[in-house]
């Protein structure tokens, strides 16, 4: 496997009776890149990984993954591959230890290396003093952990992760990415799925998909330089929603992140202007009212209603 | 086909199988619950039937008769009515299921030589035990004479019939074996359906599917546990039959476990078929192995109603049913004490029915989630 691309995809599309969950996208992944799927909840991120995966077959597209084609050869694709289901998939009434031990022999993990699979793994996920509790008693973190060092025990060349932070503490989170790093730096291609913006940055390149379709690809900084044309204003005033009424009756583009309002304009100056005498003239105080950098989030949401 | 897999695969399901304590006492003790159960409350043998008797004779004779239906053992006396309606009264109220009515005049009928009636009125509610009471009672009024005169009485025919096999004609030798081959049929079937279906509803068969191992791996590993399981069931099954009830196991033992090895193979692939087809419900899983297992196991295999007995149409259609072949191979084994020669038959059809059904699961075992 000499290419320099480790994930190849055209025209993937997955239909479910007339409802289009995938509708035509491009995917280039190069070898030890991180590559983020971004999307809300029904974007069709899962079904794509699970099209990657060999677990569905594509409606139509064509394209290989590690080499091998998506529509031919996904048994040979899973030999090459580890997987990280959204659910984390381990098994609750087995330990620490026999998971580990299940999962070295499905993905034919040869005997010399077990043995140091198996302690990299508890070490890794930091369960060696946990290796026989049950992990249907582990916490979500310590779960997370282990579901990823299952699904590498072969180290595979390419992963792939579904929402591998959903419902887990920021931070477990950011002990999560570390190790995402750290294999991305042994030459792992690791393709992740989340709805949670703010990982995106610690993606190497990034798609965003919306309604089964891909709105925008590229570095975290391209998304922010290429797609943000506009600025972004962030507004604190005491009645969010009813300024937020105001504004977008005025044809303002506005929405509600958190306990502020972020309004995107094409020009600062008029802009706070614009603001401030919509706000003074329906007896609204702004509290503070200034230019911010765009957060991907910003991004998403100009995105998709550009979309 | 990497064995490494199928060993991991089974380990992990016999694991969780020794884990749940609840579904491993009902995979080992139901089926002998079962038989304990089934095996003393199924009986064709006839005993203590109620009678009254509605004597107008009342001489030394008639009383002898009466005395005759006591000795027999098969009847119990209740009662000597003295009115007609009485009958009725006892037979409606299920207090009598037999009534014997001797006229005035029956001993000095005997006597003189000439044909004495003795009405006998039976409840047909329960056919199958009027049917038996029946035939007790034309054989005690055969042996009736005979026991009052000195004369010995030739009767026109006269037959010997000796009984093969099951001499005594205890119904208990003659349904147990099928019972037990019934009993295996679905207890297996169920436990196994549950197998993948639980894996789809947890989650975790998209995780298997995602790794290398193959569809026939996969269902090997999951065969040999509850194979282990059904063998287990077989053992106590049979100790139980041959212990508490008393049943013969006059045939080779190798050969017992040779053909219910064999059954148990397809009966346990049939339950993963079942598994797999049932998309991920285990309640659907299990609806449809009960379903497809009991009543064909109960009336289509021979167990308690003779398939030579059937409507052609049905004969034919009892041809498919795995535990048809399992109960004539248990009751040869069993009383006949029959040989691999009379057996292969047998043997061999189930030796196919389990191959086609694994080789369907292996086939309906699709690594893809639609």
């Amino acid at each position: 496997m000499n290419q320099t691309s480790a994930v190849e995809v055209e025209g993937l599309t997955r239909r479910f009776g007339d409802f289009v969950a995938v509708d035509e996208i491009d995917l280039g992944i190069g070898k030890g890149e991180i590559f983020g799927f971004l999307g809300p909840n029904g974007a069709g991120k899962s079904t794509t990984i699970k099209m990657l995966c060999g677990l569905l077959l594509p409606t139509s597209g064509k394209g290989s993954v590690g080499g091998h084609d998506i529509m031919t050869e996904s048994e040979e694709i899973k030999k090459n591959i580890g997987y990280m289901s959204q659910k984390f998939s381990l098994y609750d009434d087995l330990t620490v230890k026999e998971n580990i031990r299940f999962f070295s022999g499905m993905y034919g993990v040869r005997r010399e290396r077990r043995k140091e699979r198996m302690e990299w793994t508890l070490e890794m996920a930091g369960l060696q003093e946990k290796r026989d509790e049950i992990v249907g008693a582990l916490p979500g973190g310590f779960k997370q952990r282990l579901a990823l060092g299952c699904a590498i025990l072969h180290e595979p060349p390419i992963l792939f992760l579904d929402e591998p932070t959903s419902g887990v503490d920021p931070l477990s989170r950011r002990a999560f990415w570390n190790l995402i790093y750290e294999m991305s730096g042994f030459g792992t291609t690791v393709f992740v799925t989340t709805h949670y913006m703010d990982e995106a940055d610690y993606c190497h390149r990034l798609a965003l998909i919306y309604r089964g379709k891909i709105i925008a690809e590229g570095t975290p900084m391209d998304l922010r330089k290429r797609y943000m044309k506009r600025h972004v204003l962030e507004l604190e005033v005491e009645r969010m929603v009813e300024a937020l009424d105001i504004l977008e009756r005025r044809g303002i583009n506005a929405a509600i992140f958190g306990s502020l309002v972020h309004v995107t304009v094409e020009d600062v100056e008029q802009g706070i202007a614009d603001i401030r005498g919509a706000m003074e003239s329906s007896d609204i105080q702004v509290k503070r009212i200034e230019r911010i950098a765009p957060s991907l989030e910003d991004v998403f949401v100009t995105m998709i209603e550009v979309a | 086909m990497r064995f490494l897999r199928i060993k991991a695969i089974a380990k992990k399901e016999l694991i969780q199988i020794w884990r749940d304590p609840l579904s491993l006492t009902i995979a080992l003790l139901m089926p002998v619950i079962q038989l304990f159960i089934y095996g003393y409350a199924i009986t064709f043998d006839v005993n203590n039937v109620t009678t009254i008797v509605y004597d107008q004779d009342r001489s030394s004779l008639s009383r002898e008769l009466v005395a005759q239906f006591r000795e027999s053992g098969y009847f119990t006396v209740v009662a000597q009515v003295d009115k007609y309606k009485d009958i009725d009264a006892y037979l409606d109220s299920n207090r009598a299921r037999v009534a014997i009515t001797i006229p005035y005049d029956f001993s000095k009928k005997v006597r003189t030589g000439s044909q004495a009636q003795v009405g006998v009125i039976i409840d047909g509610s329960d056919s199958n035990t009027a049917t038996i009471a029946e035939g007790y009672i034309a054989a005690i009024s055969l042996r009736y004479p005979q026991r009052i005169t000195a004369r010995t009485v030739l009767p026109v025919m006269d037959p010997r019939t000796r009984v093969w096999f099951n001499p005594e004609l205890k119904s208990r030798n003659f349904i147990i074996p099928g019972l037990i081959a019934v009993i295996m049929s679905v207890v297996v079937a169920l436990l196994t359906s549950l197998t993948v279906a639980r894996e789809w509803e947890r989650g975790s068969m998209e995780q298997l599917i995602s790794t290398p191992v193959k569809a026939s791996e996969l269902i090997m590993g999951k065969l040999a546990p509850y194979f282990a399981i059904g063998f287990t069931d077989m053992v106590l099954a049979v100790l139980l039959g041959v212990t508490l009830f008393g049943v013969p196991l006059r045939g080779d033992i190798v050969l017992l476990v040779v053909l219910s090895s064999i059954f148990l193979f397809g009966t346990v692939s049939f339950g993963v078929l079942i598994s797999i087809v049932a998309k991920g419900s285990q309640s659907v899983a299990s609806q449809i192995a009960i379903l497809s297992t009991m009543l064909p196991a109960f009336l289509l295999s021979g167990f308690l109603f003779a398939i030579s007995n059937m409507p052609k149409p049905l004969q034919v259609i009892t041809y498919i049913f795995p535990a048809r072949y399992f109960v004539t191979i248990l009751k040869g084994v069993f009383l006949k004490g029959s040989t691999l020669t009379l057996l292969w038959k047998e043997g061999v059809m189930l030796a196919m029915a389990g191959a086609i059904v694994f080789f369907l699961a292996i086939r309906k075992l699709h690594k893809r989630i639609d």
